[in-house]
């Protein structure tokens, strides 16, 4: 009925360019932003954006990130948490030397320096494709998490090893440090989102987006009719490294506060990224978006099912989980190898054609 | 002879030694992937799985009893009898080959033919999955795993090295076994595979699956058959990790420490994960040994990639790999 291209006429290349060209979908782009922006940072509290908001609008982050390297690109990387750690540590040792420096810079610095990294470790891709390269992405997982261990200057030699988010503001308004409040941090982590999402959108739809899938789909092929691979596995890795890292950034300052990298960026962390994406569906970025939310939500459902509702011990609870995460990875493989985002595509085509689908 | 280069014979025998044990995990994923193409990232989670499953047959364990009580308030934990080690080893068996048929069944026939990263992933999600089931089999706490092996420092070696060397060498007898029950595996799977008839069907398969199909050989039993001898390496190297270093959850992460030895060794060669493993185990220990006191320490956590990394910048297919060639 709504939904639907019909008496919709572009009378412009711009219009028939335009990142959502269906009407109702439009519409339905700027209710979610007015309600992100305008409804939802003046009824949040600390327990909704410390539970449920904040890790997804961060995780949302680095799966876009993750995305543009896997779904996109065809790289398989499981070094998403040690590139979230760079992130991390960049922000920490920035806003450490910097104070008087607005955050902003901070995190978008440490997305930079992140993606300077990532293009280092993203070199062998040349040489090594499909689960070697995997395996050789752990390198990076884990030489860097060890790095940060091992070397004090990166923790400003504090005793504990941890790193510890100082307060810092924008505009005058704290947003890191135990005093910020929830709707300051959610703003802020959701204009990155914003922000993220509609770079790698434009991305993935011009050239640069096109060479990366030329690769995945083919690398010797897209080589052969002009893709240079050098530029695009190497692209590929420093624009998802660079979410990455504003991911680990934000997850650091933002959300955690203090950070132990062992244990906030150890290899779970990369390969619940990696499930998120997969979930949600690879090449999507909305798909980044469902997986981010689905992963976050589902531990706190499980929590609040089992432990609060049957009174469950924890633990079983947390066994559980895992026994459904990997259950519904397997499933979604099996079923819908393009996850919730297919899906989504799937209803969106059936509401093209009810109520008349013949 | 000077003491530092003794110490480095040392840490150099122990690292052979640790390496064996990294080839014993490291035999199970070329298994399969020799067999199916697919790179199976449980293996490490199968041996823990394996080695749970052991503890909890030999103390009599009543399987998800945690679940059980929670749900019907029940306070079951224990049959009360204790299994002999041999008659658990056989039943921990049957329960890898009935692991290996419902993978077969439920995941593996619905992705045959989809890309191999695909696969891949499925394996992750199998791998969390199984963590969870045996979990929720055993419980999750730290158990010790004790089937009779012989333990501790050799003291033959210890004796001899200290009238040679003036310093005796600590070589634990476990190591020494595990060596032992290694050679011996990696011999019988080569004859499996080269004088029995499922053992030549095997390889047939691994050659290619329709050419194996159109004379009749049945893919369903050799995938299951697989798997069930990728569940027997699993068995195995649980019990030797487990009997090492107790049965608990960083066994699983064993399997990530197996990849750069396949990475080195080729993802197609038995001989290759075995002197992948041996490189590996010593590499990582001479370089704590050398390099780690300089530099903080625990080298052993990405000394491993590394190396395996830059080896591949430089021979992609390992050393014993089949050369990659690509066609458009």
């Amino acid at each position: 009925m709504f939904y639907r291209e019909a008496g919709d006429f572009k009378t412009s290349y711009r219009d028939d360019n335009q990142t959502f060209p269906i009407k109702f979908d439009r519409y339905r782009y700027y209710v979610v932003l007015a309600v992100a922006f305008g409804i939802i940072p003046f009824i949040i509290n600390d327990y909704w954006a410390n539970a449920l908001l904040l890790p997804f609008l961060i995780y949302a982050i680095a799966a876009i990130g993750l995305n543009i390297l896997v779904g996109y690109c065809g790289q398989v990387s499981l070094g998403t948490g040690g590139f979230m750690a760079v992130g991390a540590y960049a922000c920490y040792k920035l806003m450490t030397a910097f104070p008087d420096v607005s955050m902003f810079v901070h995190v978008v610095l440490a997305g930079g320096i992140t993606a300077i990294v990532g293009v280092l470790f993203g070199l062998p891709s040349l040489r090594i494709k499909g689960f070697y390269l995997a395996v050789a992405t752990l390198a990076a997982q884990f030489f860097l998490v060890w790095l940060f261990n091992r070397v004090p200057w990166f923790y400003n030699y504090s005793a504990s090893g941890q790193i510890n988010a100082p307060e810092r503001d924008v505009f005058g308004i704290i947003i890191t440090g135990p005093n910020a409040p929830a709707w300051a941090t959610y703003l802020f982590c959701l204009i990155f989102l914003t922000l993220s999402a509609i770079i790698a959108r434009n991305l993935t739809r011009g050239t640069t987006g096109r060479t990366w899938m030329a690769i995945r789909d083919m690398d010797i092929a897209a080589e052969i009719i002009g893709v240079n691979p050098l530029r695009a596995k190497l692209s590929a890795f420093a624009v998802s490294s660079f979410f990455v890292g504003v991911s680990g950034a934000l997850f650091f300052a933002i959300y955690l506060g203090a950070v132990e990298v062992g244990e906030a960026f150890g290899i779970q962390k990369s390969f619940l990224v990696l499930f998120m994406v997969i979930i949600g569906g690879l090449g999507s970025i909305f798909g980044s978006f469902a997986g981010a939310a689905f992963l976050v939500l589902l531990p706190v459902v499980l929590k609040v099912v089992g432990a609060d509702l049957l009174g469950w011990p924890t633990d079983i609870v947390a066994h559980l989980q895992l026994v459904i995460v990997g259950g519904l990875i397997v499933l979604f493989l099996i079923l819908e190898p393009h996850g919730l985002a297919q899906l989504w595509r799937v209803a969106k085509e059936k509401l093209r054609l009810w109520p008349f689908p013949h | 002879m000077p003491d530092q280069l003794i110490f480095a014979m040392e840490v150099f025998l122990n690292g052979l030694m640790a390496g064996v044990l990294y080839a014993l995990v490291a035999l199970g994923f070329v298994l399969i992937y020799k067999a199916s193409g697919i790179f199976n990232y449980a293996q490490g989670v199968m041996a823990l799985f394996a080695a749970m499953t052991l503890v909890g047959i030999m103390n009599g364990q009543v399987p998800f009893a945690h679940l059980i009580n929670a749900i019907f308030g029940t306070h079951v934990h224990y049959f009360g009898w204790n299994v002999p080690a041999l008659v658990a080893i056989v039943l921990t068996m049957g329960v890898m080959v009935l692991l290996a048929w419902c993978v077969q069944r439920f995941v593996m026939r619905h992705l045959v033919g989809q890309e191999p990263i695909i696969l891949f992933m499925a394996t992750i999600g199998l791998a969390y999955f199984l963590e969870g089931v045996a979990d929720l089999m055993w419980g999750s706490e730290i158990k010790t795993l004790d089937v009779g092996l012989p333990q501790g420092i050799n003291l033959w070696i210890d004796e001899s090295t200290f009238n040679i060397f003036g310093y005796g060498f600590f070589i634990d007898n476990l190591d020494i076994v595990a060596t032992v029950i290694a050679a011996l595996l990696v011999a019988a799977l080569v004859a499996f595979s080269q004088y029995t008839k499922q053992g030549r069907a095997m390889r047939a398969v691994a050659d290619d699956h329709q050419a194996a199909l159109s004379v009749g050989i049945s893919l369903n039993f050799i995938w299951v058959m697989v798997w069930s001898v990728a569940g027997f390496v699993a068995l195995v190297a649980g019990i030797m990790w487990g009997t090492k270093s107790g049965v608990q959850f960083s066994l699983s992460l064993i399997a990530l420490k197996a990849l750069p030895v396949l990475m080195l060794g080729g993802f197609t060669s038995i001989p290759g994960a075995i002197v992948g493993g041996l490189i590996i185990g010593v590499g990582e220990k001479l370089f704590e040994f050398a390099v780690g006191p300089l530099v903080g320490g625990a080298t052993e956590n990405w000394f491993a990639y590394v190396l395996a990394l830059i080896f591949l910048v430089f021979r992609p297919q390992g050393l014993f790999g089949e050369k990659i060639i690509e066609r458009v």
